[in-house]
Order: structure tokens, then C-alpha cells, then sequence
């Protein structure tokens, strides 16, 4: 017998040894292919249907019958007077967030793990997780409603002697009203995990840092905070591979054209133009630009992060 | 623990329950304002400068005017829909994929998983999804509200890291006994799981209970529009004429207190059964945690 004849009778062999594993789990597969198809049909299906960001994309005549027009669509974009003003609101938001929204939750769990009166703890738990549970669309109307100009915000400056400001009318106001109210939503519920990290941080660490005469400012620096370290990074990449796309519902409720130079970002745009306008070729471009930028971010945040502390997201 | 607290730690605990006790008030009064502010009369509110903190010339008569309305029953109605049928669907996804991919051995898991995760930092993107949707020929049907988001990443990755601890012992016990897949799944696992059945139960109904965005890209047809989207016509949009019956200065003077009420309408049911929830809620954030 010659060498190629054994190997294909050795990759025969494996085939059928492999087939008959497959059969063994028909039933396995048949349970597994509904939420299969859906992830093809809904998530898959979208991501080859980009393809009409290289096409002028119409409607009647389908994706095979449109016309390719290679990277004219990306070209339109990065040349749009618009675009310089979309990615630097849309890297200002998120860049905000980074910087204000991300921590709130970690210093709020930080703060509760030095209560030492539990009924208190659970209280302010209890409580600050309840915004989250306020939909998007009813949070921005109270919003909206405490920033006009006779709601209470404006009440309360006039308390105080001010004057009465038109917030949702001045751009310059937009970013505060964005991520204070993110804050105000989300600071319980996004300290839950930090919370359960917390609580598996070893005791004896601090029981050794006491002897050792670290005050509770120390064994903050020294014990608590490497203990939760890899929650931390480990949810800043996830934050940073999202960076482009969080909050865009809220955006939309809220802002209105006169305030568009803070408040227009990509994923406002893309809507605007692909959905109330009809222009799906041009929005589909923008949309995936949206997308690529936010894989690239995602990348690099995992491989620094490797680099730096040996821990990422894979 | 007994050891003597310092001067400085008692001026460290002194400003966390000061800094706590501060993030509670700000985090309720607004909630508060909304309610008091539902139940005044608008034209004291204007009046008086500054905080609210009782009612003024308690009234229900907002109340009365948002009972009244239909577009919002009709809301809640279809609201209820979505989520029992969105619920059950999602739910039913979700578990039985996770069954399936807890299985030892089966050819292709890995593969199959990594397609999943992928899912969850790169996306199609809103205009292929629209077209999509459009496509499958789902638009303005109520199925539209249920489908095309019925599977969430994170709650069949949570869902999976639950299975896996479940004990394969009692699978394999099954299967000498001569129970098949089916009997597996469903006499074994599912009343295992039903800890993270009510944890993801309660995820996906509440995000369909909250979600208004793809109503609004998915949606033309006002009689299947869901609450929120009715909300976002009130309160966003100030189309508050729908449902005032006033007389137009009336109205006018009551155009905002009538969106307190619509708030608190539209609020309550959910804040109701959070607090006997809520540990389902941690639970999940927990075990995705762990997985993380």
C-alpha cells in the first residue's frame, strides 16, 4: 500500500468517525438550530448586507441588482462638511463617559464597602438601583421637563439669586445634562458588580495590612483596589469596544437641531439620513465606519491592556 | 472587631454616610417631584419658586385625563403583548441554546460559540438590520417587536455559564435510564435552571417593556405602537392634545402636569415589583460577573 492511499483511507476514516459524532447529537443540533438561525438570519444576514455600503443601493432593484460604486459612499463622508463636527461630539461624548460615568459606579461601591451598618448599606443599594429601571424615553422627558425654562432646575437657580437659563436651546449645556443624567441612572445598578468583586477579596489581606499599620486609606490603595483591578479592566474594554454606540437612544430623545453642533453624533446621523431620509447606501457607509472604528478600539484597548496587566477579554 | 477607631477614621466614616446619605436624596427627589408635581395645581407650581415638597392644591384631575386616554390603555395593552409573547420567545431561545452548548463533545461548539460572542462587538449596523426586517416583510407587524431582537448575547452567555454548573452526573444518570435529549432538557435542566430562568425572564421583559427604539424604526401603524412610543408622543414630542379633553387655556396651564401623571402611570407597575425582584435582578449582573 502507498502513502497517499493510507492517508486517504486515514482521512476516511476520521470523516466518518466525525459524522458519527454529528449523528450521535442530531437531537442536540435540532434543539440548537432555532436560536441558530435567528443569529444568521438577525446578526449575521445584516453584517453581508453592508454590502450596500459599496453600492448606490436602491430599494426595487435589491442588493444584486444595484450598482457597485466602490468606496464612493465612504468618500461622500469623510468628505461631508458634517463629519468633523459627528466624530468629534461622538469621541467628546463617549470620552466624557470615560472619564465622569465610568468611575461614579466604582467610587460608589468603594464608599458602600466601608459601611459598616448593613440595614444602611442594603437601603442605599436598594434604592440607587432604581433609575435603571426607568426607561430611556421617560428619563429624558423628566429631563427635559427639569431643564425648561420654568422646570426646577431653573426654580432652584432662582432660589439661589440666579438667573433663568435656555438650556436645551444652548449647545454648551448639552454635555452635563448627558452624563450627569447617565450618572444619576446608572451609578447603583453598574456598582452591583464591583460590589460582588468586592466581596471576594480575601479578609486576611486586610487583617495582615491592619497589623502592618496601614490605616483605611492604605489598605484602599494597597488591598481594595488591586483586589478589584481585573473587574475594572476587564469592564473598560467592554466599555471602550461599545464606545461609539452607547447612549444613542438617549441622544435622540433629547436633542433637537438647535443644539446638533454638541449633540449630532454618528449613530444619530446614520438614522437620520437612512431612516427618515431614505438614503440607505450613504447611511450603510457611515454606519460601518461607525462600526470598523469601534472593532479597532475594542483591539487595541485588549492588546494594551495584555501588555500592561497580563488580562483581557480574550 | 473590637479596636479603637482613630480621629481620622471617624471623620472618614462621618463624610461616607454624609456622601451616601446625599446620593439617596438625589436620586429620589426627582422621582418625588414627578409624583408631588402630578398631583398639584400647575399654576401654584409656576408660582412658587424653588423645591417642591407637598403637593400643592392636591388634585387628581391629571389622573382623570390620562385614565381617559386611549391611546395610552391601547399602549399598555400592546406593551403587555410584546412582553408575555417576547418574553416567552426570548426565553425559550435562549435556554435551549445554552443547553445545546453545554453539551460535552459536540462537534463544532467552538466555532458555534465564537460566532455568537463575535455578535457582541461587531454588528451589521442599523440600516442592513432595518433591511432586513423590511425584507423578511416583518415591518408593522407585531412580530416585529419579538423577533428580530429576540436573542440577547449577554443573556444566553449568562444563561450558558449557569448550565455549565449544573452536574453532568445527572445527565448521564438520565441517559442509562434511557431518557433522551428532550426528556433531559426539559425533566432535568429546565427545573435546575430555573434560578437563571427568572433572572433572564425578567431581563428581557423589562427591555421590552422600556424599549421604544424599535418601535419606532419598525412601527407605522399607531394601533400597535407600544407604551413608550405613545410616552415619546407625550412627553418628547409635547403632543399632549391627544389627551387633554381641557378646555385649550386649561390644557395649557395643565399640558405639563398631565405629563407627570403620564410618567407615574407609566412608571409604577415596573417600581412596584422591583423591590420583591430585585435579588433576581443582582443575581444575573453576578453571574455574568464570574464569567467575565
Amino acid at each position: 500500500m502507498d502513502a497517499t492511499a493510507t492517508i486517504t483511507k486515514k482521512g476516511r476514516a476520521v470523516k466518518k468517525h466525525i459524522w458519527r459524532e454529528v449523528k450521535k447529537f442530531k437531537h442536540i443540533y435540532i434543539i440548537l438550530a432555532p436560536t441558530l438561525l435567528f443569529y444568521i438570519v438577525f446578526r449575521y444576514a445584516p453584517m453581508f448586507g453592508n454590502v450596500i455600503a459599496f453600492q448606490r443601493f436602491s430599494i426595487t432593484k435589491g442588493i444584486l441588482g444595484s450598482k457597485f460604486v466602490g468606496l464612493q459612499n465612504f468618500k461622500d463622508f469623510l468628505t461631508n462638511y458634517k463629519f468633523w463636527e459627528l466624530l468629534r461630539n461622538t469621541l467628546n461624548i463617549n470620552f466624557l463617559g470615560l472619564v465622569f460615568a465610568f468611575p461614579a459606579p466604582i467610587i460608589l461601591a468603594l464608599l458602600l464597602n466601608e459601611v459598616k451598618r448593613l440595614r444602611f448599606k442594603k437601603t442605599v443599594q436598594t434604592i440607587t438601583y432604581v433609575p435603571h429601571f426607568i426607561s430611556t424615553v421617560v428619563v429624558s422627558s423628566m429631563i427635559l421637563t427639569f431643564v425648561a425654562s420654568d422646570g426646577m432646575i431653573n426654580a432652584i437657580r432662582q432660589m439661589f439669586g440666579g438667573e433663568k437659563i435656555s438650556f436645551m436651546t444652548n449647545s454648551q449645556y448639552f454635555y452635563p445634562i448627558y452624563i450627569i443624567s447617565d450618572i444619576w441612572q446608572h451609578i447603583g445598578w453598574g456598582s452591583i458588580i464591583y460590589i460582588a468583586a468586592l466581596s471576594s477579596v480575601d479578609q486576611e489581606l486586610y487583617q495582615a495590612a491592619t497589623i502592618d499599620g496601614a490605616g483605611r486609606w492604605k489598605q484602599l490603595l494597597h488591598v481594595t483596589l488591586p483586589g478589584i483591578s481585573q473587574t475594572i479592566i476587564i469592564l473598560l474594554i467592554m466599555r471602550i469596544g461599545q464606545m461609539l454606540s452607547v447612549g444613542f437612544e438617549k441622544i435622540m430623545l433629547l436633542y433637537n437641531p438647535a443644539i446638533y453642533e454638541t449633540a449630532d453624533v454618528i449613530s444619530t446621523y446614520v438614522y437620520r439620513r437612512g431612516l427618515l431620509e431614505g438614503d440607505y447606501s450613504f447611511s450603510a457607509a457611515v454606519g460601518m465606519f461607525n462600526s470598523i472604528i469601534n472593532f479597532i478600539l475594542l483591539i487595541a484597548a485588549n492588546f494594551f491592556s495584555k501588555k500592561i496587566s497580563d488580562s483581557g477579554i480574550w | 472587631m473590637m479596636y479603637k477607631k482613630g480621629m481620622g477614621e471617624h471623620v472618614f466614616d462621618s463624610f461616607n454616610y454624609l456622601i451616601l446619605s446625599l446620593l439617596l436624596v438625589i436620586t429620589l427627589y426627582p422621582c418625588y417631584y414627578v409624583l408631588v408635581a402630578s398631583v398639584s395645581n400647575p399654576v401654584k407650581i409656576f408660582a412658587s419658586n424653588g423645591l417642591l415638597f407637598y403637593p400643592k392644591d392636591f388634585a387628581l384631575y391629571t389622573y382623570t385625563e390620562v385614565f381617559k386616554s386611549a391611546p395610552i390603555w391601547n399602549g399598555y395593552k400592546n406593551t403587555i403583548i410584546y412582553v408575555l409573547s417576547g418574553g416567552f420567545i426570548s426565553v425559550s431561545l435562549t435556554t435551549t441554546a445554552a443547553y445545546a452548548l453545554t453539551r460535552r463533545g459536540l462537534p463544532g461548539k467552538k466555532t458555534i460559540m465564537f460566532l455568537i460572542l463575535f455578535t457582541m462587538y461587531f454588528s451589521g449596523g442599523l440600516i442592513p438590520n432595518y433591511l432586513v426586517v423590511k425584507g423578511l416583510g416583518l415591518l408593522d407587524t407585531p412580530f416585529a417587536m419579538i423577533i428580530p431582537n429576540a436573542v440577547t448575547t449577554f443573556n444566553l452567555i449568562i444563561t450558558i455559564s449557569y448550565f455549565r454548573g449544573l452536574p453532568y452526573e445527572l445527565e448521564e444518570a438520565a441517559k442509562i435510564d434511557g431518557a433522551n435529549d428532550y426528556t433531559v432538557l426539559f425533566r432535568i435542566m429546565l427545573p435546575l435552571a430555573k434560578p437563571i430562568v427568572a433572572v433572564i425572564s425578567l431581563y428581557y421583559m423589562v427591555s421590552i417593556w422600556n424599549g421604544f427604539f424599535h418601535a419606532l424604526i419598525y412601527l407605522n401603524k399607531r394601533r400597535l405602537f407600544p407604551l413608550q412610543l405613545i410616552l415619546r408622543e407625550i412627553l418628547i414630542k409635547n403632543d399632549t392634545a391627544s389627551i387633554t379633553t381641557a378646555q385649550p387655556d386649561q390644557a395649557q396651564a395643565y399640558a405639563e402636569n398631565v405629563k407627570y401623571a403620564t410618567i407615574v402611570v407609566a412608571t409604577v407597575p415596573i417600581l412596584c415589583v422591583y423591590p420583591f425582584l430585585q435579588r433576581y435582578f443582582v443575581k444575573g449582573v453576578t453571574i455574568g460577573a464570574v464569567k467575565g
